[in-house]
C-alpha cells in the first residue's frame, strides 16, 4: 500500500529517523531519550524541560531564543516528560515552517537544524552547572505545577486512581516529581544529570516533512554525534498482578460532579500477540461514542456527560472513567461494571465488530496525517523495543476475530475502583 | 463550480453557490488519508433575538437553545445518527459557538456517503417533547461540568465584566433554570429559520474527486424542498465601546488564583479588509507582547506573577470582539495593576523595522503550522468566509501590511474604559 513511513539510521550512537511526507507545511525535529522511570531521577528529568526552555550559549535567555525562534517564522520549541510505560521519556521538538511554502527564503531548515542542535548539547551553563537563577525559578514553576494536579478533576481522580492500584509498582511515579525531592536538586546536579542523560538515554531523532531526505541527512548525521552506542535497555516488566479482589476508594472534595474510575488489568502490552484484540476491545467497550458505555451510561440512562475507556499500551492498563451526579454512584457503578460483562460473555455483533475495527483504522490513519500524532505512532516501537509498523498495526487490527476479543475480555483483572465525590454525597453501601 | 488556485501555499478551492442557497466549497489534498467535512450554520448561542422565517414579530429563544438544538439534531426518531456514522467508519462531532453551530465527521473512506449522511442528518429533524425533556439531563450535567471547571467559570466571567448586554456574556450553553424552559417548538422554530441552505455552508477538505462530489451534493440539494428566505432580521441590543464593569470577583476550590484581564475590542460590525487587518494586527501585536520573549510577558514573569499556565487569546467576530490576558497568579492584584500598566503604556509604541518584520514571519509560521490540518483550514475558511475575507489570502495580506499600520493600531489600542477583569480566588 504505502512506501515505509519511516528510513532509520543508526549512526554515532543516535537512532535516525527520516519521515519524508507532502502532507505537511512544515519541517519537525525531535528527539526523544528514554530511561527507566526511577524515583531518583523523576523529579530531574519533570524540571529539565522548563530548564532547557531558558536558553542556550548563543540566546542565554527566554527572550533571545524566542526571538530567535519568532525570526525562524514563528518556530516551535517544545520540550516535556511523559510516561510510558515504565519508561521516562523527555522529548524535545522543534516545527517550523517549510521554506517551500515561502517565496525568496531558502535558510530556515539550516538555521533550524543548527538551533536544534544548539539547544540539545549547548545549553545555557557556567562551569558545569546551569545558571542559578533560572533552576530556582523553574523549580517553582514546577512545584506550582504539582500543586494545581488537583484543579482539573478527570486527571486528578485518574492519577489518584494510579496512586492506589500501583501503590508498590515504578509507574505509580507522579510524571510532574515530587515537592520532597525538588529541595535537593541543585544548578550543578541538574546539568550533570543532563550530562549522562544525553550520553546514556536511547536517543532517536526524527525529522518529518516534504524534504529531500538525502540532503537532509548530510544535514543531520555530523550535527548529532555521542561517545559510543550503548545498548539499549530493554523494556521493564513487571511481576504480572492477578487481584482477587478490587480495592475500593472513596474520597470527597467539594466538586458539584463526581468522578467515578475504574482500573483493570489487562495482562496485554503493546507488540503482544492479542494486542490488536485488545484494541478492538476497547473500541467496543468504550472508545467511541457508538461504544457500549457511553450508549448505556449515558445514552440509555443519562447518567453522565462522558463515560469512556483508555488503555495504556505499555503497562497493561484499562482505564473506565465518567463524570456522574454524586448520588448516581451505584448505579453508574453496576451499568459500567455490567458493560464489561457484556463483553467477557461476547455480547457483541459482527456488525459491531466490523464497525469497530473500521473507526480504529480511521483513527490510525487520521493520526498518521498529524505532525505530531505520526511521530507518537512511529515512536511506540521504540518504547516498546518491537518493530511493529503503522501499517502493520492496521493490518493486525482488520484480523482481529470475535472470540479473540472474547478472550482478551476474559484476561481483565478489576483492580480498583476510585471515586471522587461531593463533601455531601451519599456513599453508602 | 469556480476554480481558485493558490500557487505559494500549494491549495486549490472549488466554489458553487447552489440553486438552494447552500454554499460548498471543496478542497482536495490527495496526499491525506482523511477527509473532514463540516456542514455550518450561521446561527450561535448570540443569535436569541430575530423575526423567525414565515413570521412577522421579533421573538427572542431561551438562552441555550443554539447548542441544545445542535444535541437534539443527531437523534432521530428511529435511531442515533452517531451510529451511522459509525457504520461507516466516520467520527462525527458537532459543536456550538457564539456565533456558528456546526455538523462536521472526518473519515478515511466511504466519504461519498458520508457527506450524504451528513447533509440528511442535519436536514432532517425530529424533535418530539418526550426526547426534548430527555436531553435536559443530560445538558445539565454538561453544565455542573462546566461549573466545576475554574478556566471556564474565569473566562465567562470576563465576558459578563466586559459586555453589558450584548449575548456573548451568556454561556453557550445556557443556565440549567434557562434550558428547563425550551420546548419542541423552539427548536423547530430556529430549526426553520437558521437551518435553510441561504445560511448555510459545506466545506470539504481531504482525499476525494472534487467532481464526483459536488455532482453527488448538487443531486442530494435538488431532491429537497426549501421555503423561500430573504435576509434573516436578527436584533443585537446596542453595545456601549466600554466595559460594564472593572471586576468580576468569584471564589472556587483552586490551589493558586487565576485572574484574567479583559480588554473590549470591539463592539459593532465589521467586514472584508477592514476586518481582516485588525483581526491580523490585534493577533500579532498580543502576540508581539505577551507571547514568551515578549517584553510584557518578561516583565510579569520576573515579577513572578505568572506561571507555566499563563496565556492569552484575541478573537474578533463579526459583532463583537475581545482579548484575554491570564492565568494563575499567587497575587491578583499586583497582577492586575501591572498588567493595566503595560497596556496603557503601548499608547507611545513606534515599532523598529526589525520588529514589524519579525511579527509579520511569525504570523506567516504559524499560519503555515496551522495549516498542516484540514480542520483549522475548514474551520478558518469558514470563519473568515463569514466576515467577507478570504483563509488563503491572508499570508499576501500580511505582507503588504505597513509600519504605519502596525503603530497606527498600537498607539490606539488601549483605552482604560475597555478593561475589565476576573479574579478566582481560593475558597
Amino acid at each position: 500500500m504505502h512506501e515505509p513511513y519511516e528510513e532509520v539510521v543508526t549512526e554515532n550512537g543516535v537512532h535516525f529517523h527520516f519521515v519524508p511526507t507532502e502532507k505537511f507545511k512544515t519541517i519537525s525535529f525531535t528527539a526523544k531519550f528514554k530511561a527507566p522511570l526511577e524515583q531518583e531521577t523523576v523529579t530531574q528529568r519533570a524540571l529539565l524541560p522548563y530548564v532547557l526552555q531558558q536558553g542556550t550559549q548563543s540566546y542565554p535567555n527566554r527572550r533571545v531564543l524566542q526571538t530567535k525562534l519568532d525570526r525562524l517564522y514563528g518556530a516551535v520549541l517544545s520540550i516535556n516528560s511523559t510516561k510510558k510505560g515504565n519508561h521516562h521519556i523527555v522529548t524535545i521538538r522543534l516545527e517550523t515552517a517549510n521554506q517551500k511554502f515561502i517565496s525568496h527564503e531558502s535558510d530556515i531548515i539550516d538555521e533550524a537544524v543548527a538551533l536544534f542542535r544548539e539547544i540539545i548539547y549547548e545549553p545555557n551553563q557556567e562551569h558545569n552547572a546551569f545558571p542559578q537563577m533560572v533552576v530556582s525559578r523553574e523549580k517553582d514553576t514546577l512545584r506550582q505545577k504539582i500543586n494545581a494536579a488537583t484543579d482539573d478533576k478527570m486527571l486528578f481522580a485518574n492519577m489518584r486512581l494510579i496512586d492506589e492500584m500501583c501503590h508498590d509498582e515504578r509507574y505509580k511515579l507522579h510524571i510532574h516529581g515530587y515537592e520532597d525531592d525538588i529541595e535537593r536538586i541543585t544548578a550543578e546536579n541538574l546539568y550533570t544529570y543532563y550530562r549522562s542523560m544525553l550520553q546514556n538515554d536511547r536517543l532517536d531523532i526524527y525529522v518529518a516533512g516534504d524534504m529531500n531526505s538525502k540532503a537532509l541527512k548530510a544535514k543531520m548525521l555530523p550535527a548529532f554525534q555521542r561517545d559510543d552506542c550503548f545498548e539499549p535497555k530493554k523494556v521493564i516488566r513487571d511481576t504480572e498482578k492477578y487481584p482477587d479482589q478490587p480495592n475500593i476508594v472513596i474520597e470527597k472534595q467539594q466538586i458539584q460532579q463526581a468522578k467515578l474510575h475504574f482500573g483493570y488489568r489487562t495482562h496485554v502490552t503493546f507488540g503482544d500477540e492479542d494486542y490488536a484484540a485488545l484494541q478492538v476491545f476497547n473500541g467496543l467497550l468504550g472508545g467511541f461514542p457508538s461504544s457500549k458505555l457511553f450508549i448505556n451510561v449515558r445514552e440509555k440512562n443519562s447518567l453522565a456527560y462522558y463515560a469512556a475507556s483508555k488503555f495504556e499500551s505499555h503497562k497493561g492498563l484499562l482505564f473506565i472513567f465518567g463524570g456522574i451526579a454524586p448520588q448516581d454512584y451505584e448505579h453508574a457503578r453496576d451499568i459500567m461494571k455490567e458493560q464489561v460483562h457484556a463483553m467477557k460473555k461476547g455480547e457483541f455483533t459482527e456488525e459491531e465488530m466490523t464497525n469497530t475495527k473500521d473507526l480504529i483504522v480511521n483513527q490510525l490513519l487520521e493520526t498518521m496525517d498529524n505532525s505530531l500524532g505520526m511521530m507518537e505512532l512511529l515512536y511506540q516501537q521504540v518504547a516498546g523495543e518491537i518493530t511493529l509498523s503503522p501499517e502493520a498495526l492496521i493490518d493486525g487490527i482488520k484480523h482481529v476475530k470475535k472470540d479473540e476479543v472474547i478472550q482478551v475480555a476474559n484476561k481483565l483483572d478489576l483492580d480498583t475502583i476510585y471515586l471522587l465525590t461531593s463533601q455531601e454525597g451519599d456513599t453508602d453501601g | 463550480m469556480d476554480k481558485m488556485v493558490y500557487d505559494q501555499i500549494g491549495e486549490t478551492v472549488y466554489k458553487e453557490k447552489l440553486e438552494n442557497g447552500l454554499t460548498v466549497s471543496l478542497l482536495p489534498k490527495s496526499e491525506m488519508a482523511k477527509t473532514y467535512s463540516i456542514f455550518s450554520t450561521n446561527f450561535g448561542s448570540i443569535d436569541q433575538t430575530f423575526v423567525p422565517i414565515n413570521g412577522t414579530k421579533r421573538i427572542t429563544v431561551p438562552e441555550g437553545v443554539a447548542h441544545f438544538l445542535e444535541h437534539k439534531m443527531f437523534e432521530k426518531e428511529d435511531r442515533d445518527v452517531f451510529a451511522d456514522f459509525g457504520k461507516q467508519g466516520a467520527s462525527p462531532n458537532a459543536y456550538t459557538s457564539f456565533t456558528k453551530t456546526a455538523y462536521l465527521f472526518s473519515a478515511t473512506g466511504q466519504i461519498e456517503k458520508n457527506i450524504e449522511t451528513l447533509l440528511d442528518f442535519v436536514q432532517n429533524p425530529y424533535f418530539s417533547d418526550e426526547s426534548v425533556e430527555k436531553e435536559k439531563g443530560i445538558i445539565a450535567q454538561e453544565i455542573e461540568m462546566y461549573n466545576d471547571q475554574p478556566d471556564w467559570q474565569s473566562f465567562m466571567g470576563t465576558l459578563r465584566a466586559l459586555f453589558h448586554h450584548h449575548p456573548v456574556k451568556i454561556d453557550i450553553a445556557g443556565t440549567v433554570d434557562s434550558i428547563s424552559t425550551i420546548t419542541k417548538d423552539d427548536l423547530y422554530t430556529c430549526y426553520n429559520t437558521f437551518y435553510h441552505p441561504e445560511n448555510m455552508t459545506l466545506f470539504i477538505a481531504g482525499n476525494f474527486d472534487e467532481q464526483r462530489l459536488i455532482n453527488l451534493i448538487r443531486r442530494n440539494q435538488a431532491s429537497k424542498n426549501f421555503a423561500q428566505l430573504k435576509t434573516i432580521k436578527r436584533d443585537y441590543p446596542d453595545e456601549p465601546a466600554a466595559a460594564a464593569k472593572q471586576e468580576n470577583k468569584m471564589t472556587m476550590p483552586v490551589s493558586v488564583p487565576k485572574c484574567t484581564v479583559g480588554i473590549k475590542e470591539s463592539s459593532f460590525e465589521l467586514s472584508g479588509d477592514e476586518f481582516l487587518k485588525k483581526d491580523l494586527l490585534q493577533d500579532m501585536i498580543v502576540d508581539f507582547y505577551f507571547s514568551k520573549g515578549g517584553s510584557f510577558y518578561q516583565q510579569l514573569y520576573e515579577q513572578q506573577l505568572i506561571d507555566a499556565s499563563f496565556c492569552f487569546e484575541t478573537t474578533l467576530e463579526k459583532n463583537f470582539g475581545y482579548t484575554f490576558i491570564g492565568g494563575n497568579t499567587r497575587d491578583p492584584d499586583q497582577f492586575v495593576q501591572t498588567v493595566r500598566e503595560l497596556l496603557i503604556s503601548t499608547r507611545h509604541t513606534v515599532f523598529s523595522p526589525e520588529q514589524i518584520d519579525r511579527m509579520k514571519k511569525k504570523k506567516i509560521g504559524q499560519l503555515l503550522k496551522a495549516m498542516n490540518s484540514l480542520e483549522f483550514i475548514a474551520n478558518s475558511y469558514i470563519h473568515y468566509e463569514t466576515a467577507g475575507a478570504n483563509l488563503f489570502d491572508i499570508i499576501p495580506f500580511i505582507q503588504t501590511l505597513t509600519g504605519e499600520d502596525f503603530n497606527h493600531y498600537v498607539q490606539n489600542w488601549i483605552d482604560d474604559e475597555r478593561i475589565a477583569v476576573c479574579k478566582i480566588m481560593k475558597e
